[in-house]
């Protein structure tokens, strides 16, 4: 009976059955989701100010920790009632990380703005170490970790006395996920703010020529992409119940690659790469050695930048300007 | 409406503007000519606040706009065609005339959308079509409905007939008339087509290296013998 998470640990099973497949899939969405949802933010830094933020994955890290400190914070004070938590949980989370994002932009992004490209990106890894060493010192390098506070595992018959287990928070993480990228997809492509910021994209003087405060379309660039990452964090604390100031590295990475693999600058870009990556996570020790999952990832990254230098859903430059 | 005083501006090293002095009355057409790098542009640029200006004064209805972000100015009813026409490439036509009516009240969109279509009736086959995809032309139709979607008070064009079609560019000057007369907009022009530009203002000015050498109303300037030989050459 295979449990959540990743299933093999390195065992290669002889063949793909239907319920082995079923699981994975349902394994490599939920890793999709947290690295779709990170993604979004690097893709949308970039397309807005043609960077990349750095210092993202260490956002997110933010988001884990401000949720773990969050649901025991609530256990103390005996709130019960574990949607409720989870709800209080991600509105916190979503407020303080949106904060750091902001403050991000502002104290170490906007005044470099206009030089030359290196400089915001030397930055951003400054901020990135400043933003790790910090929660390091404030919360202590070991790693911290919060019971499993949501219980329920259902197994689906899949026919033949083959079963796939699926757990409640899977559920839970792939739903918000897909709810939150809907409407946020809604917010970008159907409203005044999404206009501006697509706008502020393409055109930054031309669009303060119609009146959009071009700083403020970028601070609320970086305030969208922390609180989807924070929701990432919030659900990672959740998932795995261990967290440290480290991991927003590696999810930074792999949801960067995430992103120029969709194409950055593409938000179903991110989406798409996020997924891709998740399930590849998830198949690729099906077949093969757990032990270059990562080499498989970063592999297909290549490859698809030789054959697609734009990513999956870049724009080829056809414009005419 | 607008006066610039003493106006300089700069980029990097380079002076662009060399002390300017330009009073626009509300209601008026004001002409500007003058030879390619005179720094119309950057006069244009630097009353929508690009920070360029190194000394001088801008009053838009008697208020300074020193230290005013160009976002604000244009919410005070400044409307810019600027050069180059700058439609958002991955927008729809309709995106992009959303995004001039970004500042004003969308109660007004459709009807003010009715209104820009019937100028340029070629945009309307068009609204779900990419910008960048459109012709030149085209573009620069849309750069002007965009604008106009604004609700400007002050109307800032540069060029506003490059790439068009002699006959539309035709069109186009009587709709910039027509809008001047019906709805009192104060129109700021800038043309290389120097005879259409002054026959249409109500006053005008020559604009030499950064600074005004001539000043008149359209009808001075055309007769003028020294402006019909640098500007108006074969025109006309
Ligand atoms: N971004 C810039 N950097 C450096 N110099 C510039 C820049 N923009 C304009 N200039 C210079 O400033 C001067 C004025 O330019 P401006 O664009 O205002 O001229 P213009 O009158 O609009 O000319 P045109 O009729 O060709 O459009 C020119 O000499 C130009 O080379
Ligand atoms: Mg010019």
């Amino acid at each position: 009976m295979p449990q959540t998470g990743i299933v093999f640990r390195g065992e290669i099973p002889a063949r793909m059955t239907i319920d082995i497949f079923l699981q994975q899939l349902v394994n490599g969405l939920t890793l999709g989701a947290f690295y779709g949802l990170i993604a979004l933010g690097y893709t949308m830094v970039y397309g807005i100010i043609g960077m990349i933020n750095f210092a993202h994955g260490d956002i997110y890290m933010i988001g884990a920790f401000v949720a773990l400190i969050g649901f025991v914070v609530l256990s103390t004070v005996g709130i019960a009632s574990v949607p409720l938590a989870i709800l209080i949980v991600l509105v916190l989370a979503m407020f303080f990380t949106a904060c750091y994002g902001w403050a991000v932009e502002r104290i170490a992004y906007r005044p470099l703005r206009g030089s030359p490209r290196l400089a915001p990106l030397i930055s951003a890894i400054g901020m990135s170490i400043v933003l790790q060493n910090y929660v390091q010192i404030a919360q202590g390098a070991r790693t911290k970790s919060l019971q499993p506070i949501v219980h329920g595992q259902y197994s689906i018959d899949v026919g033949q006395g083959a079963h796939v287990s699926v757990s409640l928070l899977q559920i839970i993480i792939i739903v918000l996920t897909v709810a939150l990228m809907a409407g946020f997809t809604w917010v970008i492509r159907s409203t005044p703010l999404g206009r501006a910021q697509r706008a502020t994209e393409q055109d930054a003087t031309m669009a303060a020529l119609l009146g959009v405060n071009v700083n403020r379309t970028i601070s609320i660039t970086f305030v969208i992409g922390a609180s989807l990452a924070a929701v990432a964090g919030m659900m990672a604390t959740l998932y795995y119940g261990v967290i440290d100031f480290y991991i927003g590295f590696i999810a930074g990475i792999k949801a960067f690659t995430a992103a120029v693999l969709g194409g950055i600058g593409s938000l179903p870009g991110a989406m798409l790469g996020g997924l891709a990556i998740g399930l590849i996570e998830s198949f690729w020790p099906v077949f093969f050695d757990l032990a270059y999952r990562d080499v498989a990832v970063f592999g297909l990254l290549i490859l698809v930048l030789i054959f697609r230098p734009t990513g999956l859903l870049g724009r080829p430059e056809i414009e005419k300007v | 409406m607008l006066s610039v005083e003493g106006l300089h501006a700069a980029y990097g090293r380079i002076e662009a503007l060399d002390g300017v002095d330009l009073e626009v009355k509300q209601g008026e057409i004001m002409s500007l000519v003058g030879a390619n790098g005179a720094g119309k542009t950057t006069l244009l640029m630097s009353i929508c606040g690009a920070p360029i200006v190194t000394a001088g004064r801008i009053v838009l209805d008697g208020e300074d706009l020193a230290g005013v972000p160009m976002h604000e100015i244009i919410r005070r009813g400044v409307g810019h065609v600027p050069e180059g026409r700058h439609i958002f490439p991955r927008m729809t036509v309709l995106e992009n005339l959303r995004m001039g009516g970004y500042a004003v009240d969308p109660k007004h969109f459709s009807a003010d959308l009715e209104r820009v279509l019937a100028l340029f009736p070629r945009l309307k086959d068009r609204l779900s079509q990419r910008g960048g995809t459109l012709s030149g032309g085209e573009q620069q139709m849309l750069a002007i409905a965009r604008a106009l979607i604004g609700r400007p008070r002050l109307l800032l064009l540069d060029e506003p007939s490059l790439g068009l079609a002699p006959l539309i560019a035709l069109q186009l000057f009587q709709a910039i008339l027509g809008i001047n007369r019906d709805e009192k907009l104060t129109v700021l022009l800038i043309e290389q087509n120097a005879y259409q530009a002054l026959k249409l203002a109500d006053r005008a000015c020559i604009m030499v290296n950064g600074k005004i050498t001539l000043r008149g109303t359209g009808a001075e300037l055309l007769a003028n013998p020294a402006v019909q030989a640098a500007y108006l050459e074969g025109a006309a």
